[in-house]
This record gives C-alpha cells, sequence and structure tokens, in this order.
C-alpha cells in the first residue's frame, strides 16, 4: 500500500529525513518510535503533504501512486488520513459542517454525489458511539474549547467518518489519561482491517499496549535504525533511546 | 495648491447648488450654518485627520464634476419582485424618496417622507443629533437634502422592519438624504437597512439621526450592498436615553466607496451600546469605518466588534473612537477589530483611540491584521476540503461572529447569502 524510498525532507534548509525506507502493505500496523527530534513528526507532516517541508530526494507511492505529487487534500482524498498531534481549533465551523464538506469534498473527487442528509446523520451518529464523543461535541466548533483528550478523541472520530486507507496517528497518545487512551485505542482497534494500515508516531511503549503492532521501527536521526516485531518495542522501553543514540552516534563520527 | 483645491471644492458646491433640490423641513437657521462651514473649510481632502485614506474632495473633483444626471423612476412591481423580503414589514425608498403605495405600514409606527413628517417631531430631534457644524459631509446634508424618510416607533413592533434604499439613476448623480428614527420610550424595533443599486454612478451622502427613548431598545442594521460605482457616505448619529439598548450592525459587501461614520452618544445612566461590522473589500474598493462611542454618563456599557476581509488592491479603514468623559464612572467599554489581508496589495488601517476622563473604568481594545490562519488551512486539507472551499469556510467562520448575533432568521438568512455572494465575485 505505501513505499517509502529513501526519502529525504529539510526544513528551512536543515535536513530532517535523511533516507527513510518503509514499506506497509493492508492490514498491518505498524509503529514508528524514536526520541525527540528523531524526524518521527516531520515523516507524519511530508506524507500529508505539510508544504513547510522541501522533499530533496526520494519516493513514496501510496496505492501504485506517487504520493509526493499530490496536493495534501488530494491525499486525503486518495485515503491517506493524518490524525494531528496538536489538532487545530477552528473556531466558527462546526465539526459537522466541517465533517460534511470533507465527505462530500471527497465522494465529489471519486464522482460520486453528495451524501444524504439522513445517511450522513446516521454515520455520524454511529461513529459517536465507537470514540464515546458527546454528542454536543460535534455540534460545537472544531476542537474549539475542547480539552486534550477530546480533541484526540476527535481526530479518531474524524478518521471513524472517512474511512481512510493509511491511517498515520502522530503521537495520539501524548496528553492522554489512561482512560482517554484505552478510549482512543478501542477506536483505532475497532476500525482496523484487512483493507486499511496504520502507522502509529509515538515515543512511548505505552499505546502499542493497546494496539498491538505488527512492525516496530526505530527511528533515529532521520533514518530507521531498527525493525523488529512488538518485542522490539518492549526492548526499548526497558533500555530506554540512550543505547541506541550511543550506538549511531559513535558510528556517525 | 490649496487655493486651487479651494476652488474645486467650490466649484463642486455650487454645482451641487445647482443641482440639489429645495428642501423645506430643515430651520433656515441650520442651512445658514451648513452654508457658512462649507464656505469656510470647503470639502475635506487627505490632509484633514478624520479623512487621510478617503479624500473625499479628491473623490468630488475626479469622479464628480459633473452632477447633472436624473433619476429613473423603478416600478412598484420591480420593487416587489426584486427585493420582497418574507416575514417582515418591506419599506422602499427609491433614491431617498418614500414609496409609499408599494410599502407596508409597521404596527405602532408612523412612517413619513422626512418632508411630511409633523413639525412637533422635527422641533424635536431634526438636526439635534448631528451637529450641523462639525463635519462637511453633515453641512452638506444640511443644506441640500431634499428627501428622506422618518420612521417615528411609538410602542414596540414585533415584526422586523426592513427599508429597501433603492438607487437609480442615470449620469453622475449627487444626492442628499435625511432620515430620522425616532423610538420612543419603552418601544422595542428592529429594523433593517439594505442599500440596493446596480451600475450607475452616484454619490448617495445619506444622513440618520437616531433618538432612542427611556427603556427602549433598538436594534438597527445597515446593509451596503450597491452597485460598483457607487459613492456612499452613511453618517448615522445616535442619542441614547436611560436604560436604552442600541445595536448597530453595519454589514459592507460592495460599492466604489463606502464611508460609514456612525456615533453614538450615551447620554444617560444603564445603557448599552452594541456595534458590529463587517466588511469585504475587494478590487479598488475603499470601505472607511469612523466610529465613535461617547460615554457621557456613568454605569452604561459599550462593545464594539468589527471584523474585516480585505482583497484585491483595495482599502480598508477602521477608526474606533471611544470617549469615556469625566461624569461617566464605571463605564465598560470593550472594542475589537480583526481584519484578514487576502491579497498582498491590499490595505488595512486599523486605529482604535481610547480617550478616557473618569478613573473608575473598564476600557479594552484590540486590533488585528493578518492572513488566513496557515495551520487551520492544512488541516482542513487534510482530511480532504480542496484549497478553496477550505478558504471560504475560514472565512465564513471568521464573519460568522458578526453575522451570527443577528437575531431575526430571515435577515440573517439574506445577509449570509450577501455575504458569500461578495466573496465569490
Amino acid at each position: 500500500m505505501l513505499s517509502i524510498k529513501n526519502l529525504k525532507a529539510e526544513i528551512n534548509g536543515k535536513e530532517i529525513l535523511k533516507g527513510i525506507n518503509l514499506e506497509v502493505k493492508a492490514g498491518e500496523v505498524h509503529a514508528i518510535m524514536g526520541p525527540n527530534g528523531s524526524g518521527k513528526s516531520t515523516l507524519s507532516a511530508v506524507l500529508a503533504g505539510r508544504e513547510d517541508y522541501d522533499v530533496t530526494g526520494g519516493s513514496v507511492s501510496f496505492n501504485g501512486k506517487d504520493l509526493l505529487e499530490l496536493a495534501a487534500e488530494d491525499r486525503a482524498r486518495e485515503g491517506v488520513f493524518l490524525a494531528f498531534q496538536y489538532p487545530i481549533e477552528i473556531p466558527g465551523v462546526s465539526n459537522i459542517n466541517f465533517l460534511r464538506t470533507a465527505i462530500n469534498e471527497i465522494r465529489k473527487y471519486k464522482g460520486l454525489p453528495d451524501m444524504e442528509a439522513k445517511d450522513f446523520l446516521a454515520l455520524i451518529k454511529e461513529k459517536q458511539k465507537l470514540v464515546e464523543l458527546d454528542a454536543k461535541l460535534a455540534g460545537r466548533s472544531v476542537n474549539e474549547g475542547f480539552s486534550g483528550g477530546e480533541k484526540k478523541r476527535n481526530e479518531i472520530f474524524q478518521m471513524a467518518v472517512l474511512e481512510p486507507k493509511l491511517s498515520i496517528l502522530d503521537e495520539t497518545d501524548s496528553g492522554l489519561d489512561i482512560d482517554a487512551l484505552r478510549i482512543v485505542a478501542n477506536g483505532v482497534n475497532k476500525l482496523k482491517n484487512k483493507n486499511n494500515a496504520t502507522i502509529l508516531i509515538t515515543h512511548y511503549q505505552r499505546l502499542l499496549d493497546y494496539i498491538v503492532p505488527d512492525f516496530v521501527h526505530i527511528l533515529y536521526n532521520g533514518k530507521i535504525v531498527k525493525s523488529g516485531g512488538k518485542e522490539l518495542a518492549l526492548e526499548m522501553e526497558k533500555k530506554g533511546y540512550d543505547e541506541i543514540k550511543k550506538e549511531y552516534d559513535t558510528a556517525a563520527v | 495648491m490649496i487655493t486651487d483645491k479651494l476652488t474645486a471644492t467650490h466649484n463642486f458646491l455650487d454645482e451641487l447648488a445647482k443641482h440639489a433640490g429645495k428642501a423645506n423641513f430643515m430651520p433656515v437657521s441650520e442651512i445658514g450654518l451648513a452654508l457658512q462651514y462649507l464656505e469656510e473649510k470647503g470639502i475635506p481632502n487627505n490632509k484633514h485627520e478624520d479623512y487621510k485614506y478617503c479624500n473625499i474632495e479628491a473623490i468630488l473633483r475626479k469622479e464628480f464634476k459633473t452632477i447633472s444626471g436624473k433619476e429613473i423612476a423603478v416600478t412598484t412591481n420591480d420593487l416587489k419582485s426584486n427585493y420582497f423580503i418574507k416575514d417582515a414589514c418591506n419599506i422602499y425608498v427609491v433614491n431617498g424618496k418614500l414609496i409609499l403605495d408599494a410599502s407596508e405600514m409597521p404596527a405602532n409606527t408612523v412612517v413619513s417622507s422626512i418632508d411630511k413628517t409633523p413639525t412637533e417631531i422635527l422641533k424635536k430631534h431634526l438636526a439635534q443629533y448631528a451637529q450641523t457644524n462639525s463635519d462637511a459631509l453633515i453641512a452638506v446634508n444640511v443644506a441640500y437634502a431634499d428627501r428622506g424618510i422618518c420612521l417615528h416607533v411609538t410602542s414596540t413592533v414585533e415584526k422586523t422592519i426592513v427599508i429597501h434604499h433603492v438607487n437609480s439613476s442615470e449620469g453622475d448623480l449627487f444626492f442628499n438624504v435625511r432620515n430620522l428614527f425616532v423610538v420612543e420610550k419603552n418601544a422595542e424595533a428592529q429594523v433593517t437597512e439594505f442599500f440596493h443599486s446596480s451600475n450607475q454612478k452616484y454619490f448617495c451622502n445619506n444622513l440618520s439621526e437616531i433618538f432612542v427613548g427611556e427603556s427602549a431598545h433598538f436594534n438597527h442594521t445597515v446593509v451596503q450592498n450597491a452597485g460598483a460605482a457607487s459613492y456612499t457616505v452613511n453618517t448615522t448619529k445616535t442619542h441614547q436615553h436611560k436604560q436604552s439598548t442600541y445595536t448597530n450592525s453595519c454589514f459592507t459587501f460592495s460599492g466604489a466607496l463606502v464611508r460609514n461614520n456612525l456615533n453614538t452618544a450615551i447620554a444617560a445612566e444603564f445603557a448599552e451600546t452594541h456595534l458590529f461590522g463587517l466588511f469585504v473589500t475587494k478590487a479598488n474598493q475603499l470601505v472607511d469605518n469612523h466610529t465613535l462611542v461617547d460615554h457621557l454618563k456613568p454605569n452604561c456599557q459599550s462593545n464594539e466588534l468589527y471584523k474585516g476581509i480585505v482583497g484585491g488592491k483595495s482599502t480598508s479603514v477602521f477608526n474606533g473612537k471611544i470617549f469615556v468623559e469625566k461624569d461617566a464612572q464605571k463605564t465598560n467599554a470593550y472594542q475589537s477589530s480583526k481584519n484578514i489581508l487576502l491579497s498582498d496589495d491590499a490595505t488595512v488601517n486599523a486605529k482604535p483611540e481610547l480617550e478616557i476622563y473618569a478613573n473608575d473604568v473598564k476600557c479594552s481594545h484590540g486590533t488585528s491584521t493578518g492572513k488566513v490562519d496557515e495551520n487551520a488551512l492544512f488541516y482542513l486539507k487534510a482530511r480532504g476540503i480542496g484549497d478553496e472551499t477550505a478558504r471560504k469556510l475560514l472565512l465564513q467562520a471568521f464573519a460568522h461572529e458578526v453575522i451570527d448575533q443577528l437575531k431575526n432568521e430571515t435577515i440573517k438568512e439574506k445577509v449570509v447569502a450577501l455575504f458569500e455572494q461578495s466573496l465569490q465575485d
């Protein structure tokens, strides 16, 4: 589904991604872990199409299409979803209007007519239950005045409504208490199927107790330095990132 | 140079004197005062602080050398089919003249042509709140206004009132309209004024004096939607009594020049003033909003929010004055102006001016100007929403705060439609 080859990217002339290679197939869950500043969020932003970053090398193919050629909105329409680490507050745009617009823009891209109002409302109702999102929040402005946990739940709610092929969850666990974490993880697990894939970007192993990955990758200094199964995450948790840092910093010298 | 300009001004005033109609409602003494003021001061250019970005003298000199155009009548049928709004009392005014037989009279209200308004009303209110020798456009209006309407609300009117100002002319025209709104003690009324025109070029110098009596509530909305070649100066002078509320919502969506002068004198205790504004400018438009809230007495509050979406090569001005006079203790006065710039060639001039002479008051003001929020834009795009739709959503969201405070749903719908149309043009 997703094939990243030797991806390099920089911001303001500073190289952050220094040659990323990653293959993600339908039905898989990949976790990308790493210390702060290793390039985790840059990778998710580059995949989602944030224009602040300059891709300087490599390729990303998504279901056979050159993802890097597509505008951010077209990537979303093709089925890429980024759950933001810091969801944006948009006063004056209601969650409902936002989602209806998103769904219909995606449908238009696919040559489909607008979704019927009653089908849309039924969909919203169903997905709200999935992430235990208060119906009142759906009527409010996008993320405005939401708590940290509500914002993250709202991301998963949007994901549930839009049903992407590839979901990239950027530090979705950060700032969540254990109950919110359980709800978010539960939502992600329920949405998982053999046709979609998930990339979890996280600093801590904690989330991986709830969403069990098929593969774990350690990102350090702009490169994936180690890959393995779910046990790699536990190993990292035990040893910390210091060993990795030591090993690769020495190697770099 | 200065002599040249004064000559230019006088040429315009001569032209005006030649073409203006005769007024019979304005006291002769006021007209004398006005003419004397104009003789001495002329029409202001951009050296005048209040007209720094709005050079009326240059506009008149260049665009209105002659004003010999003529008015074109509009049939009742056309008025109704083009402008009628349901669930409202529709009043039609063509080129400042009341079209009585097309209009529906609201309950508890006397609507009259200004020259047919009872003398006792005129005596009590006319030229009382707009000081003749305080501004050139007021003086021009006093000297030459020959039309306008009076709306006298004697007790509460349930149905919302809509005044459609339809300007219809041919050739360059300059006309002065004088209106009076009197809302008596304990009365409540909602009035929305729409300004419409098509492509003709004219200058409308519109002046409204408003009296809001004790414990009266006047909700006043003004929507400028005149054609791209229209020039409008709309001066509103409001006088508020004890425990009264005056809410003004000012929407400007089109016109080559729109200058809104909005002044409120809060002349008695426990009164409230709310001023809301939204303007969308593009091409070479000039929209200049000058507001003044004058707190004269204690225990009153005022709240002001103006928002602008400024694009093309247009220029927008927000100048918001708040005076808190020495006697006006326990005043709460708030003001905020926010602007979004859509192009690098557009200009926003935002200037709050607070003058506070009382010591026990709460006042604040803030102004901001920026572009569409890139983070919000990316967030919307990351959900599959295209650039154009995403920007539109964000601009709607920006305007929402101002539009949403409109109480009447029918009016709100109409304003939303005009707003969205102004984003598309």
